[in-house]
């Protein structure tokens, strides 16, 4: 372990005296910002021994080194390495604004280069999209359950959350709409709609085309902007592919840019989640706020991966990538299935989702998953605790399994341990409660389970060890 | 100079802050003019302590295998002195069954519990008693696992029908859980030094305050929500007694070097113990370093105090310490003499 001569001179500090002093400095925000009980067990996950199905990553063993090298030479053959080791536009390359006209071409969606700006990831599409219409206490509207990943950055801008119930196909856009005429009639009406349309993360399931229609309408008809997050759209493993919400409000042909739909997507899933390159299309006044939002943020993303972005699409080999991760997540995808209905209980409930990442899985209400991990990591195995793609403390009962990033044995032995633990704690529920397991376990109702609000005095004790031992 | 090894990390669900406590305490040491060898506790620690050969092992680890006196013993066989308690005095506190016994026998005041394991609820039919033990424990009561170091795993329930899932969750961390009387109060945190002469002292009390007027559980609770305040603003009777209290239950359970003693009070009554930490938290926002800051014992002499205090004869450190449970109290050196507003 080696430590700078800086560091060694750094002098004593007071510890009391230090917490008083950035107590006062915090932006109020901040008190919002935590970090939770659960993070910290996430930390355990990542130990090796661990059969982890609890990230949300890509299986980046699948691209072959070999294309990389050679991307990253024509950078150094073309004579861009000097370009390439520079700042670059805001909005980012125009090769690579033009690659992403290409891919989202994909996905029937018509979208012109100059709609759209560049971005470090889909995560940063959303953090630019709050910093650019949440004021502290504005309404967000979001799935429930929503992205983990994006609950932080609507409580850093200071939003209220207010998460929309999900069945099979996806947001139920009848109670948005209930919602909706609810915070009217309290002359509230909030920012935005957060939708992951097509096999949403955590809940691996798909707005219908129906609903996908309407929620365009609703947006439409009460001029409200919906951020439609894709980053899985092309991740099908079967069925038709569904027009974006994006090429719903613009369809091909289509003159005009889109008015209420902003989209973000990602090279994440398509190529690399590494070299965090994605991009957000809005109506153009939206995008011009976006794109000062990003000056503050980070003047512009890297250039070496937009370089690197742009040659290895210049490749023309892209496509066949995007099959065969397909290919390989979708053995995965069975494999889960599979493990899922030959080990987990009949008690327990989960998603078929036809593409993406994640299967969601919903346990009987007196399960905690947060509990259930820490119980899990005794046998080596991680999921996503549910308590996290919610800030209402919902969903406490579920968790999020990942296929994309395990092998087909290592995900059917992690599910086979989780199993065997769910079921010990339904027997040990029954022997407490002098009920066999037939009469204990709740009705066969996932969607009631995740939409039931629970007081969680519970939560509240767990973040007690962050106070006693951060 | 002394070649020291901070043990820390280790697979203890409280692995990210012991990797913190670690990091500081080798900053402490350096700056003492220590040679620090910072050691990740896994699978290869005793090649590791063989390599390194450190004259004395700062342990920095929290929750079960660090705290519990599992890697004491190890240190003992190796002949490695460490710092903190010995490894009888971390196997109660560790459990907090146990702790309790001790501190109820001994007539120190810790809130009304009952114990159970989970083959007594599996094969021993003793969910028959949840009905009883319900009232005698009264409602809201707190459900927890003997031996989680931390506050994981710790519900509570308002009514009979949260008990059965509060003890499923308590049963994911520990073979052995506890029923408990919660006791509405304020929420105190008294830490305790050993001193060169055997003796121990108590440092100025943290309380830990939520924000906000209206008491729930959630503020209580809620990092971010509470406001730690040092030295707590009790009176003086109150403060002594919490002292007394915290002392006592040092000495009786075997205590060496430092711990935090985590206890509630009532309006108008006793304080009651809930749980001794053998090695509290040693981040900048941890209490203990915090309380001994206010008694004007900075980071580094804390530090450096412990690790003087280390432990290089086991025998001894076993021996019952001079004092007794009502010996007098002690306060750390600089304490200011009572609460100041």
């Amino acid at each position: 372990m080696s430590r700078t001569d800086d560091e060694r001179r750094r002098p004593a500090r007071s510890a009391a005296h230090e917490l008083e002093r950035y107590e006062a400095l915090f932006a109020a925000r901040t008190e919002r910002m935590r970090s939770s009980v659960m993070r910290d067990l996430m930390a355990v996950t990542e130990r090796p021994e661990v059969i982890s199905l609890a990230g949300g990553l890509p299986d980046t063993t699948q691209f072959d080194p070999a294309v990389f090298g050679a991307a990253m030479q024509t950078i150094t053959a073309d004579g861009t390495t000097a370009q390439a080791l520079q700042y670059g536009p805001t909005e980012g390359l125009q090769a690579v604004k033009d690659c992403i006209v290409e891919i989202m071409a994909e996905e029937d969606t018509v979208v012109a280069a100059d709609e759209l700006i560049v971005t470090s990831g889909g995560q940063q599409a959303i953090d630019l999209v709050c910093k650019t219409l949440i004021d502290p206490g504005d309404v967000v509207i979001a799935e429930a359950p929503t992205y983990p990943g994006a609950v932080p950055t609507f409580c850093a801008y200071e939003a209220e959350l207010v998460q929309i119930e999900m069945d099979g196909d996806g947001m139920q856009i009848d109670l948005l709409e209930q919602t909706l005429d609810a915070l009217a009639a309290d002359g509230r009406r909030p920012k935005f709609i957060y939708t992951i349309p097509t096999f949403q993360n955590p809940a691996g399931v798909t707005m219908s085309l129906p609903r996908r229609r309407r929620l365009v309408e609703v947006a439409r008809e009460r001029e409200l902007l919906v951020l439609e997050d894709n980053p899985y759209g092309l991740l099908r493993f079967e069925g038709d592919a569904l027009p974006t919400l994006r090429s719903l409000e613009v369809p091909r042909g289509s003159r005009d840019g889109g008015d209420f739909v902003i989209y973000t997507g990602t090279m994440s899933k398509i190529l690399s989640a590494g070299i965090r390159l994605g991009w957000v299309v809005a109506p153009r006044p939206v995008l011009a706020k976006l794109n000062l939002g990003k000056v503050s943020s980070d003047l512009c993303s890297s250039s070496l991966t937009q370089y690197f972005v742009a040659a290895y699409f210049a490749g023309g080999d892209w496509r066949e990538y995007i099959d065969r991760v397909r290919d390989v997540y979708r053995t995965r995808r069975d494999a889960m299935l599979d493990a899922l209905a030959e080990y987990l209980p009949a008690e327990a409930r989960w998603t078929h989702p036809r593409g993406g990442l994640f299967v969601w899985v919903t346990l009987p209400d007196f399960i905690d998953t947060t509990d259930l991990l820490a119980r899990a990591l005794r046998e080596n195995v991680a999921f996503v605790p549910g308590e996290g793609a919610f800030d209402d403390g919902r969903g406490h009962n579920s968790m999020r399994l990942n296929f994309s990033s395990s092998s087909e044995d290592r995900i059917r032995e992690g599910v086979r341990r989780i199993g065997k633990i769910v079921a010990e704690q339904l027997d040990l529920y029954s022997s407490l409660t002098h009920q066999n397991r037939a009469a204990a376990a709740v009705e066969p109702a996932a969607q009631a389970a995740m939409a039931k609000v629970v007081p969680m005095p519970d939560r509240q004790a767990r973040s007690r060890s962050e106070s006693r031992r951060a | 100079m002394t070649r020291v090894a901070v043990l820390k990390g280790g697979r203890s669900l409280e692995r990210q802050v012991s990797l913190a406590s670690g990091a500081r305490v080798e900053d402490a040491l350096e700056r003492l003019g220590h040679h620090v060898v910072g050691i990740d506790v896994a699978t290869d620690l005793l090649t590791r302590l063989r390599d390194d050969a450190p004259e004395v092992a700062f342990i920095a680890l929290h929750g079960p295998g660090g705290e519990d006196g599992t890697v004491q013993e190890l240190l003992e066989v190796l002949g490695i002195p460490y710092t903190g308690s010995g490894v009888a005095a971390c196997a109660r506190c560790a459990d907090k069954v146990l702790a309790k016994h001790a501190l109820r026998d001994a007539g120190l005041p810790t809130p009304d519990w009952v114990a159970f394991t989970e083959t007594s609820f599996r094969e021993l039919g003793a969910g028959g008693l949840l009905e009883a033990i319900e009232q005698r424990l009264e409602f809201p009561l707190v459900v927890k696992p003997a031996s989680q170091g931390s506050a994981l795993g710790i519900k509570f329930a308002q009514t009979p029908s949260d008990v059965p899932a509060a003890l499923v969750a308590a049963f994911s961390y520990d073979h052995k859980v506890l029923l408990e009387r919660y006791v509405h109060g304020r929420d105190l945190a008294v830490g305790v030094l050993s001193s060169e002469d055997g003796g121990a002292n108590a440092l100025p009390i943290v309380e830990a305050v939520p924000r906000g007027e209206r008491y729930d559980f959630a503020a209580r609770y809620d990092i971010g929500r509470t406001v730690f305040e040092c030295p707590a603003r009790l009176e003086p009777e109150a403060t002594d007694r919490a002292m007394e209290v915290a002392l006592a239950a040092y000495e009786l359970l075997g205590c060496n070097g430092f711990a935090r003693v985590d206890m509630m009070l009532a309006e108008g009554g006793e304080p009651q113990i809930l749980e001794i930490n053998t090695i509290p938290g040693l981040t900048e926002t941890s209490l203990l370093p915090q309380a001994a800051d206010a008694a004007g014992i900075d980071f580094d002499e804390l530090v450096g105090r412990t690790l003087e205090l280390a432990i290089v004869d086991p025998a001894s450190a076993h021996a019952p310490r001079p004092g007794s449970v009502h010996a007098p109290i002690r306060r750390a050196a600089h304490a200011p003499p009572g609460p100041t507003t």
